[in-house]
């Protein structure tokens, strides 16, 4: 664990992004007691803008609501929608690549086939159909993006499991009888699961983009304030209110950022062997 | 031959694709809440019973499951994408009619941000670890983790509302009445932005990827024969790293198709571009849902025609899978 952690903070980039990721998940956590009124909620005139008036020290909106409170809100279904979307993602992608990496032969090439499927389709394209349909709440919002992106952890996990496959006490275990789902289970999958942490933290930053780029086309949780709902809002007041635009796309970049700078941290101290010669 | 049969292999391939997209698209609508007649009239505008009711007759809703989706596929196999009741006109001519303007502004990005993510990444690897590299890597990080619509408003706010230079949105100057070369320039001039804005994303993932991949190739031992041949740094650097680093690089741009067009939707939407992104926007505004699944089944058919070309461009490239 301490050689984990020096591994870890090898990175400096890793230890910026954690800092990062502390502060804006405390903001999520602390936001219904810094901002207890509904960020929904006009609490002042239209269009004030930042620095201006200290109880609204990033501005109004077009409507006269909060712009701090909105940000505040929006990191809470920004951080959720991205972390459950990448646990669907991985209930979808790990079960599909282990048993097509486990039994091979036909279970892989229709297993496969499905996944390379999913892989040509345009995902956005498909998040975007599927959100319209079903309708736009939390739920189908999540699911769309889980669905759109669990190609790429089926082939990580059945190139692992492959690999792992043919290792001795696999074999040991075959010939000791333990059944497939207890093979995979307990033998195969723990021993691939620090690549599958690596992909599921990049993964959580590109998820919350997608929930971002929806919720900006209109398409998010009418009862949730999100970041992209309030750029896509103040898309045609631009000229008027910068405000409005910059400092929700600012907490994205942020945040996806962070996840991205800890998924390349953990690549380096779970994988020293694998991860890239950084030189 | 052995490429005549490697295409009409692909050919297949893409055909089954194409079917299971229909496939999908046919249970989604089906699977929506609510009647499906309503929902192919667009919710709000088919609140009459008749209406509804001849929808109903007309594709055949009475009937059993399998003969609707038969009657889908052979419709849309006669180019009949259905018809839009919004825009009162088919849906396959309000797709064509924009189609080209995607085209250019996909080809655009693509074309963009290839070369110069490419060159930024080969740059970065020729210096690293000096501040150029570092300044290099550090843009293209933040530019990885930059939401495309985001990206694209700041362009606006930056190049078009402080400085003027280049304008904010629509395809070409309304009413100009330009015409030739001077028409193409005004409409180079409104493809900055959009096509900057929608590359930045790939740009930032090709120099990292280009830049890693030169750096690991460098350390291979063919490389290390080259210098000690006593060949030029540039020459290695351009005949013997780079040409070997683009190869993954190839197979990423076959990713970046479906990306291209899922960004499309949003780079159209930002800057009022006339394709079929911003068709495409406009449907959901409308809960028009032929449009929708129409635009759906064109944009996937592109990422598939675009998968076939690089597929062959990759046998150019590198002669190992030809041979295989």
């Amino acid at each position: 664990m301490k050689d984990f952690w020096s591994r870890f903070a090898a990175n400096s980039g890793g230890v910026i992004g954690l800092v990062l990721l502390v502060l804006i998940v405390a903001v999520a956590v602390l936001a219904p007691m810094i901002f207890p009124n509904n960020p929904w909620k006009m609490v002042g005139r239209p269009f004030v803008p930042p620095f201006d008036n200290m109880k609204f020290m990033l501005g109004t909106d077009t409507v006269g609501r909060d712009v701090a409170a909105g940000l505040a809100h929006g990191a809470r279904v920004s951080l959720l929608v991205g972390l459950v979307s990448t646990l669907a993602a991985l209930l979808i992608g790990i079960p599909m690549g282990a048993l097509a990496g486990y039994f091979g032969g036909w279970v892989d090439d229709v297993l496969m086939r499905i996944t390379e499927f999913f892989q040509t389709v345009p995902s956005f394209a498909l998040a975007i159909v599927i959100v319209a349909i079903f309708q736009p709440s939390v739920v189908s919002i999540t699911l769309a993006i889980g669905i759109v992106s669990w190609p790429p952890v089926a082939r990580l996990v059945r190139g692992e499991v492959m690999s792992l496959r043919r290792r001795e006490y696999v074999e040991a275990a075959i010939l000791q009888g333990l059944s497939a789902p207890a093979i995979i289970l307990r033998q195969v999958l723990p021993n691939a699961i620090s690549p599958i942490i690596v992909m599921a933290s990049l993964m959580v930053a590109s998820a919350i983009l997608l929930e971002s780029s929806l919720s900006f086309l209109g398409l998010g949780d009418p009862n949730l304030m999100s970041w992209g709902y309030m750029i896509g809002a103040a898309r045609t007041v631009i000229r008027q209110a910068w405000w409005l635009s910059l400092f929700p796309g600012v907490a994205i970049v942020l945040t996806v950022l962070a996840l991205n700078l800890i998924g390349e941290s953990l690549n380096d101290a779970l994988n020293p062997r694998l991860s890239r010669r950084r030189s | 031959m052995k490429i005549l049969s490697r295409v009409l292999a692909r050919l297949l391939k893409a055909a089954i694709v194409l079917l299971a997209i229909l496939v999908l698209n046919f249970l989604l609508i089906h699977s929506a809440p609510g009647d499906p007649a309503a929902v192919m009239a667009g919710e709000a505008g088919a609140t009459d019973d008749l209406f509804l009711q001849q929808l109903r007759e007309k594709f055949g809703l009475d009937q059993p499951l399998y003969v609707q989706l038969w009657k889908y596929i052979s419709d849309v196999a006669r180019l009949d994408l259905g018809f839009s009741y919004r825009q009162q006109m088919p849906v396959l001519d309000l797709i064509l009619d924009r189609l080209p303007a995607t085209l250019l502004l996909t080809g655009t990005a693509f074309v963009v941000s290839l070369v110069l993510g490419v060159l930024a990444g080969v740059l970065a690897a020729g210096r690293v670890g000096k501040w150029s590299d570092t300044l290099i890597s550090t843009i293209a990080l933040v530019f990885y983790a930059t939401p495309l619509f985001w990206a694209a408003l700041m362009g606006v706010l930056l190049f078009s509302v402080t400085l003027g230079w280049l304008p904010p949105f629509g395809y070409e100057t309304v009413g100009s009445g330009f015409t030739g070369l001077r028409r193409a320039l005004d409409i180079a001039e409104h493809l900055v932005l959009p096509a900057l804005s929608l590359g930045l994303f790939f740009m930032a993932v090709y120099s990292r990827m280009t830049r890693a991949s030169m750096l690991e190739v460098s350390q291979m031992d063919f490389v290390k024969t080259a210098r000690a041949k006593g060949l030029a740094a540039p020459v290695i650097e351009r005949r013997h790293i780079l040409r070997n680093a683009l190869l993954p690089i190839v197979t990423l741009a076959g990713l970046q198709a479906g990306q291209l067009v899922g960004g499309a939707v949003l780079t159209e939407t930002v800057f009022a571009w006339p394709g079929i992104g911003r068709l495409m926007f406009e449907a959901l505004a409308q809960r028009d849902y032929n449009v929708l699944l129409g635009v759906f089944f064109v944009s996937a058919a592109m990422v598939i025609v675009f998968n076939l070309i690089t597929d062959l461009v990759y046998g150019i490239v590198d002669p190992r899978i030809r041979a295989q």
